[in-house]
């Protein structure tokens, strides 16, 4: 295999893999001191053991977070050095901030998972929160740091040298805000539809315990409203994109030809050789009107992108509609869920119901990584916007397939002993409760 | 300035990862050789504060690619190969420690997790003893002409890497061992640790004379530094005596001072360090240095860094002593 595809493969294994630990180590903390203040509040059992419960989850998820994490701060140089010695001046302000949330959040963890007899319950419950908000400290700031890859800033580029550097300037860059609003949303949502499945599917298997039902409840509260902030969030990050990135929308949406009134497609199979996508439905008008807020505004197609600069856009194509596709169903699910509520409808109990959300535990998560996937396979073939490419950055160091293969393994146990563990710590919940 | 003081926090952090970390890393080192007598010991001692133990490394990385953007470089190219055996080490010991904390069973699987934490500890130090050394011996070419061997094998597989490999191993557990003699509970669990600091401060000193002789027998660059400057030759001469009084204070149980004590000790050797590598990050194969001036980033960047790290330093310092001094020398820590 080629170094450079496999360095990319490498880095998007790692990264997308880390992704799901660093979102559930954002929302999850929420979740718990939300349990642990429902304890606080009603003196209700059930609480108190959801939120012991869900922090031994946070504390395995959190531990291999942080393992993964480190692996990623040397890969970054292990594959990317080039890279890393412009860029690490310019984009490291985030990344050292990061390095702060970061620890805090380890701190609090061990005062939260340790500290139930040790201080007031009142303390105890503000360190939960610090872990969450550091945890979501941290995934901003690292998001900042990947904003400034999509638009970077804080420099001037002259004759190949990084000149007039500014550090703060390069945090704060076009990006950073509305990719980090997005993602936190996303973590949340992800994280609280995959929690809420996971209950669902236990109900379903006769569980019937007020446990689950406490559980579902709470996860799909903070999971439905992060998916109605998605579009929201998202609309803002894509009219950033058509302004700053025409390449990257135009790859989104298919969109071959520059033109005004452009139509939104979906669906559909884009077809780089006839410049035509196949089998698409047109909502005439359309990405004109969520690109620019204008149904006459022209957007820039793949046309007017050199032919060496442009994303591959079937794959940016089709993660662009999965995230969409997944997201409009986690807002359908969460609109349902509230409309329930309001009515006051017995729906804890209705096997429909916990099916639809048993079967919705992994939507979250896979609209993340396609989410992420438009980010970074859209930025393609750079690795600094319209400054460095990826294949420029790559090591000298050869044989990288082997490195690629290494992880692969490694990633492929742990992935199954995640699972196996959590199966674990959740029939322990059963056996608790049946004794 | 910045340059300098943005070095020391480095530093610093290098100092606590060597202690705190070393203890952690330590522990499954004293594990693997002691077996299952020490594990609950060390599960109880290290599981609230081991997490925050190895923040200091993500500090110390940050700090290098941020402001020192070149030795980042020359560690993650000439040295890639040990990083990430490095890291795959620190990947499984971390998780098998997680997983056999947290596991909601205690049933044979756990010998799996403490067969992994075990010997992954064992080698994550000796893949970090490794990786460090070649920043002092003088064995990465300054150029980028050499064959594949010379850039990015010779660079950390040699006899001097090795050395500081197994002197790191002998290292962490003796620091390990110092902490963990007040955490046990019987006077038979006192006495194996007792024997095993013995016997790893022995291997420490075989392994320290290695480093010494390697380095002269294959006419690398340290002990030229090392014999050049008189503090480091203090340092290593002071750090050596001590031990008689060490022994003293493990016979009379003298938790507290012998803990400040090998404190000391370790901070005395990390100095003498520093002071043979100041102000180069890296020694290269031909007896030239990249100065920690050469490798710097922008005023601005540095500038910018040192502020970052002095918040840091505002937030960390004051919340991590409320952890330690919430789980330090306590006993019964229950997870329920």
């Amino acid at each position: 295999m080629e170094d450079l595809l496999a360095a990319r493969l490498q880095m998007a294994i790692s990264l997308g893999w880390h992704i799901i630990f660093a979102c559930i180590g954002m929302a999850m903390p929420f979740l718990m001191a939300f349990a642990e203040w429902k304890w606080m509040k009603t003196k209700d059992q059930v609480y108190l053991d959801l939120a012991k419960s869900w922090s031994k989850g946070v504390a395995i998820f959190f531990a291999v977070g942080a393992v993964s994490g480190t692996l990623l701060s040397f890969e970054l140089g292990l594959l990317w050095p080039t890279f890393m010695e412009h860029a690490g001046p310019i984009f490291g302000m985030p990344f050292s901030m990061e390095g702060t949330a970061f620890f805090l959040e380890a701190i609090a963890l061990g005062v939260f998972l340790y500290g139930w007899d040790k201080i007031s319950p009142l303390a105890h419950w503000i360190s939960g929160l610090v872990v969450g908000i550091s945890g979501v400290m941290s995934g901003i700031f690292v998001v900042a740091a990947n904003a400034w890859m999509n638009s970077p800033a804080g420099f001037d580029f002259v004759d190949g040298e990084y000149i007039n550097i500014d550090p703060v300037a390069a945090m704060f860059n076009d990006a950073w805000f509305t990719q980090a609003t997005h993602m936190t949303f996303a973590a949340f949502a992800s994280t609280g539809f995959a929690v809420a499945g996971v209950h669902a599917f236990m109900l379903l298997r006769g569980k019937k315990i007020r446990f689950h039902k406490e559980a579902l409840k709470i996860a799909l509260i903070f999971g439905s409203i992060a998916a109605f902030a998605m579009p929201i969030t998202g609309d803002l990050a894509a009219k950033d994109v058509a302004k700053r990135q025409p390449a990257k929308l135009a790859a989104m949406e298919a969109h071959y030809h520059t033109s005004k009134n452009a139509p939104l497609i979906l669906g559909g199979i884009p077809n780089d050789e006839t410049q035509e996508v196949d089998y698409a439905i047109e909502i005439p008008g359309g990405l004109s009107f969520l690109a620019h807020g204008d149904f006459d505004a022209e957007v820039i197609g793949l046309d007017q992108i050199p032919e060496d600069e442009r994303p591959p856009t079937i794959v940016v194509h089709f993660a662009f509609q999965i995230m969409v596709g997944l997201g409009v169903l986690m807002m359908l699910i969460g609109f349902i869920y509230f409309f329930m509520r309001w009515r006051k409808w017995d729906y804890i109990n209705n096997k429909w119901w916990l099916r639809i959300l048993a079967l919705a535990t992994p939507i979250g998560f896979i609209a993340l990584e396609a989410g992420w996937t438009v980010t970074e396979v859209g930025r393609q073939p750079w690795i600094i916007y319209k400054v460095m490419r990826t294949k420029d950055a790559l090591t000298a160091m050869p044989g990288i397939q082997y490195s690629l293969l290494t992880i692969v393994v490694i990633y492929t146990i742990l992935t199954l002993a995640v699972i196996w563990l959590m199966h674990r710590q959740i029939k322990s919940i059963h056996e608790k409760y049946n004794a | 300035m910045y340059t300098e003081l943005i070095m020391i926090v480095m530093g610093i952090s290098l100092v606590l990862y060597m202690i705190l970390g070393g203890a952690d890393f330590g522990a499954g080192i004293i594990e693997l050789f002691i077996g299952d007598k020490s594990n609950s010991t060390v599960s109880r001692a290290m599981a609230p504060v081991w997490e925050a133990n190895h923040m200091w490394l993500i500090i110390a990385v940050v700090i290098l690619f941020n402001g020192f953007p070149k030795a980042y470089v020359i560690l993650s190219t000439n040295l890639h190969i040990p990083v990430l055996l490095f890291l795959i080490a620190i990947i499984m010991r971390g998780t098998a420690f997680t997983f056999r904390h947290y596991d909601a069973y205690h049933d044979k699987s756990e010998k799996i997790y403490s067969t992994i934490f075990r010997y992954s500890s064992l080698l994550a130090v000796f893949f970090m003893g490794i990786t460090i050394s070649a920043f002092f011996s003088g064995t990465i070419p300054s150029d980028t002409s050499g064959t594949f061997t010379e850039q990015y094998i010779y660079t950390w597989f040699n006899w001097f890497a090795v050395s500081v490999g197994v002197f790191l191993v002998t290292i962490s557990a003796y620091i390990a061992g110092i902490f963990l003699l007040g955490e046990v509970e019987t006077e038979d669990g006192y006495n194996s640790i007792r024997k095993f600091i013995l016997w790893i401060f022995g291997l420490s000193i075989i392994s320290g004379s290695s480093i010494f002789i390697s380095s002269f027998v294959s006419d690398l660059q340290f002990h030229k530094l090392f014999l050049s400057h008189p503090i480091p030759i203090g340092a290593g001469v002071f750090a050596s005596l001590i031990a008689p009084y060490i022994h003293k204070l493990i016979q009379a149980k003298k938790i507290w001072t012998m803990r400040i004590v090998v404190g000391a000790q370790m901070v005395l050797i990390m100095i003498g360090w520093f002071i043979i590598q100041w102000p180069n990050l890296v020694v290269f194969s031909d007896g030239s240095m990249l100065s920690m001036y050469d490798a710097a980033g922008p005023v601005a960047t540095m500038k910018v860094l040192f502020f970052s790290l002095a918040i840091g330093v505002v937030v960390i310092f004051p919340s991590l002593y409320y952890l330690f001094r919430l789980f330090k020398s306590e006993d019964n820590l229950t997870l329920d």
